[in-house]
Parts: C-alpha cells; sequence; structure tokens
C-alpha cells in the first residue's frame, strides 16, 4: 500500500484503569503506543519491541499480554490494567511496597512488566508455589537483578495479599 | 517500531472474513491473536494492504472431546488449551500448550494461527503430525479436511488458498495404552524452540505396537520422521534401539545453521529429545505420571 493513501481511522473504546477512552486511531497503532503516546500512560515501557522482553506487559480482561504485539483496535471494549492501576489513593500496591523493600529492581525498567505479571499470577493464585512464580515471570526478563530479589517480592506480596504477610 | 500503514476490518462471522479477504485480493490477511503476524509486520519482513481481523468471531474458540475425538475451534489460544481438560486428559496436549512462549503470547496466541504461519518452529504443527491431526479449512470453494502433516508445504507457504480460513482441528483418541510427550529445548521463555520433538507411541507388553515421531526447528517444515518410526515398531524398546531411532531422526532432519546453533548442535539436541521423548511416552505408557515441557539453556 501507498503510503500516501488515506488511512480511515478506527474508532475504539478502551477502559483503562477503570476509566473509559474514547479515540480514534490508526489501524497500525500498537497498544504500547496507545497506552504512552495517546494517553500519557508511560509506566509501560517498550523493551525489545519484538515480543521477547515483556517490559511492556499490561493485563487486558484480566490477562498478562505484550502491548507491542497488540494493536489498539484489538482492544476496543476491553479492560486494560497498566502500572499506573496497581496504586489505590496514593497508597503503593503490595507488589510495589515488596519490590521496593526486597530490592526487587535495580534500573527499574523491566519492574512494570514484572508488576502486572506477578499481579495477574495472584489474582489467579494467591499462595503460588516458588516455581508458580518462575513460571509466572518467564517471559519478563531482567538484565540487573538475577531474580532472586524478584521472587522473593513476588512472595512477600502474595504473604501480604493473603493477610499473614 | 511500527507496521506499514494498512487498513483494518472487523470480521462478524467466517463467511463474512472469506467474503471480506476474497474482494480485497492478495495484500489481505486475516489477523487472529497476532502473536506471529504483528512481528512479522513490525519487523518489516512484509506488508499487508489489509488486515481482517476474526479474532472475535463467536464460536471458534470451542475445545471438545468424546470417545471418538477431539476438535479444536481455530481460535482456541494456547493458554485456553493448556488449562483445558483436555491438557490433563492427553498429557501430551498439556506439554505442548504450556511450554509455547511465555503467559503473554499464551493468552493472546492460537491454534489456528500457529499452523497457518507455516513458521517451522511453531510448536502446534509437530504436536498435531504426532497425533495424526485433520485440519478443517472453509473459503470461498467451500469448507475442506486435509492433513495437518503435510499442511507446510515450504518455509512460511501452507495449502491455504486465498479467502480460506482455517476453522479447526480434529484428532481421533489415541487408543487406549497409548501415550505420548512433547518435549523442547529453547534459549528462554519467549524464544522460538531451538528443537522440539513430539512422541506418541502404544506398547504392546514392552513391544513397541505403533508409534508417530514428529521434529519441529529441525528443517523448513514439521519433520514426520517415518524412518525413527521404522526402527521402533515391533521392537523392544532398549537403549540400542533407542539410539537407533535417534539417529534416524537426525538423518531425517535438515536443520539451518542460525542464532540458535550451529548444526551439529541441533542434530545433538535431536538425539537428546528423541530418545526423552519416547522414554516419557513408555513411562506414560505405564501409567506413570511424568512432568516435561520445554526446557530452557
Amino acid at each position: 500500500m501507498s503510503t500516501t493513501e488515506t488511512i480511515d481511522l478506527v474508532p475504539i473504546e478502551v477502559t483503562v484503569n477503570g476509566q473509559l477512552y474514547r479515540r480514534e486511531v490508526e489501524p497500525r497503532l500498537l497498544l504500547v503506543q496507545f497506552l504512552r503516546e495517546e494517553l500519557r500512560l508511560t509506566g509501560t515501557h517498550i523493551g525489545c519491541d519484538t515480543t521477547y522482553c515483556g517490559a511492556c506487559t499490561v493485563q487486558l480482561n484480566g490477562a498478562p499480554i505484550k502491548s507491542c504485539t497488540v494493536l489498539a483496535v484489538q482492544a476496543d471494549g476491553g479492560e486494560i490494567l497498566s502500572v499506573e492501576g496497581l496504586a489505590k489513593d496514593g497508597e503503593l500496591h503490595a507488589l510495589q511496597k515488596a519490590f521496593s523493600e526486597h530490592h526487587g529492581l535495580q534500573c527499574g525498567y523491566c519492574t512494570p512488566g514484572m508488576m502486572m505479571s506477578a499481579h495477574a499470577l495472584l489474582a489467579a493464585n494467591p499462595d503460588p508455589s516458588a516455581k508458580d512464580i518462575r513460571k509466572a515471570i518467564q517471559g519478563n526478563l531482567c538484565r540487573c537483578t538475577g531474580y532472586q530479589n524478584i521472587f522473593k517480592a513476588i512472595e512477600a506480596a502474595a504473604a501480604e495479599l493473603r493477610g499473614d504477610g | 517500531m511500527y507496521p506499514a500503514p494498512f487498513r483494518y476490518h472487523r470480521a462478524a462471522s467466517i463467511e463474512a472474513a472469506i467474503r471480506q479477504l476474497s474482494e480485497l485480493g492478495e495484500g489481505a490477511r486475516a489477523l487472529a491473536g497476532g502473536q506471529s503476524l504483528l512481528v512479522w509486520l513490525k519487523m518489516r519482513f512484509g506488508e499487508v494492504s489489509d488486515l481482517v481481523d476474526i479474532g472475535r468471531i463467536p464460536g471458534l474458540d470451542a475445545i471438545t472431546q468424546d470417545a471418538a475425538g477431539v476438535r479444536i475451534g481455530a481460535l482456541a489460544t494456547h493458554a485456553r488449551i493448556a488449562r483445558s481438560p483436555l491438557a490433563k486428559l492427553l498429557p501430551i496436549v498439556g506439554d505442548c500448550a504450556n511450554g509455547i512462549a511465555d503467559n503473554q503470547v499464551r493468552s493472546r496466541g492460537t491454534i489456528g494461527g500457529s499452523l497457518a504461519s507455516g513458521d517451522p518452529s511453531c510448536d502446534w504443527p509437530v504436536l498435531l503430525t504426532t497425533l495424526d491431526a485433520n485440519l478443517h479449512t472453509q473459503g470461498p470453494g467451500g469448507a475442506r479436511d486435509l492433513p495437518v502433516d503435510g499442511f507446510v508445504e515450504d518455509l512460511y507457504v501452507t495449502k491455504l488458498k486465498p479467502g480460506e480460513l482455517i476453522t479447526g482441528i480434529s484428532f481421533a483418541m489415541p487408543v487406549k495404552g497409548s501415550a505420548g510427550a512433547y518435549v523442547g529445548f529453547k534459549r528462554c521463555a519467549p524464544a522460538y524452540p531451538t528443537i522440539s520433538v513430539g512422541v506418541q507411541l502404544s506398547l504392546k507388553g514392552e513391544q513397541c505396537e505403533d508409534v508417530r515421531i514428529a521434529l519441529g526447528s529441525a528443517g523448513l517444515t514439521t519433520i514426520h520422521a517415518r524412518a525413527a518410526e521404522a526402527e521402533l515398531k515391533g521392537k523392544t524398546l532398549t537403549p540400542a534401539t533407542l539410539a537407533r531411532a535417534a539417529d534416524a531422526a537426525v538423518a531425517a532432519s535438515d536443520p539451518v545453521d542460525d542464532q540458535r546453533g550451529p548444526i551439529a548442535f541441533k542434530q545433538s539436541i535431536i538425539k537428546v529429545l528423541v530418545r526423552r521423548g519416547i522414554e516419557t511416552a513408555k513411562r506414560r505408557c505405564h501409567g506413570e505420571t511424568v512432568e516435561v515441557s520445554h526446557e530452557y539453556y
């Protein structure tokens, strides 16, 4: 297709962190770019941009997805939870507190994606085994921590959320 | 990275999708979960004029089973299949579904998309070749049933005709006493396998009565390793028999030298995985619970 040809914009409605947004988007706009550039929610990061690293992980209708590999038009009618939706009323989420307290981050680039994968795990499985935690973040790469403190942080957040922290 | 511009259409039914794809012509492609297609478009390996989004067509993601067989709709995601009762009933299906990429990709990627991509690194074509599955399509010329074995004719080239869509797959329920295993080896979870192997076998006493073996990422298409099967049929599964089958599988393979490893390395992985697949299937035939999936280096 010639790039001079006009492409019809597509109207979409997406609920992000509980707020409904209506926009008209170009079909090729990726969900991660919709979040970052249209909505200015820059907590979701773009890392590898090729479905490997998981820095762009958000939840779509409760399932973790890599938002660099989903079109914004595919999310039409859907509910997104991004890292900005974790804290409530100025209070950090248990995962955010635990990542901070257990040094589950160094540079922080992978952290939003890590927490969105961990959040999906804890929603489905409040008492995960060490293996469950490893499997839950197998699609999130960290180049700083060596993962050990991330595992500790997720374990601690799980305990906190269960009420036995 | 942005894909080159394209128009977007959303299909409400299979019939509508076939009509749209036919009218829009050869520049149009169907979009399901997009876990292969969107990466391909972003990397600018190719361009499309139009995407017809089939991802919301109702009823295409059903997983049904009865005594005779199993049917899986084209839009069933890897995650949905991994969580299904089928994955427990047939551990080989769980091995495959749980091992594909990572949670995020499994949330979106579909079994139909895995087949339609024609990518020799995809897992479902290998698993479905192992289970002797059929694939069901619908297109401008009507409906067709064709074997998964041979559906991919060459790298990224399938038997799908213009405007034709995969609607689902089906396979006969494996006979009682038969069991299988699907094993893979890859650099990390999100990576495609370096090599993957599917084995389904049935025993009569200690002898191998029947067996099917398929190899993934081991050539330009899924490889049905008939010569390896011939080394096992009617034989007792001793280490020597397994070694001959593994050698035959390597002879049937045609791996390429790429970033996942040199040819000799891949051949050695094929040998290990074929033996591991047979051993796991054999233990499962004996009623053992064995957990296997893709392993990472």
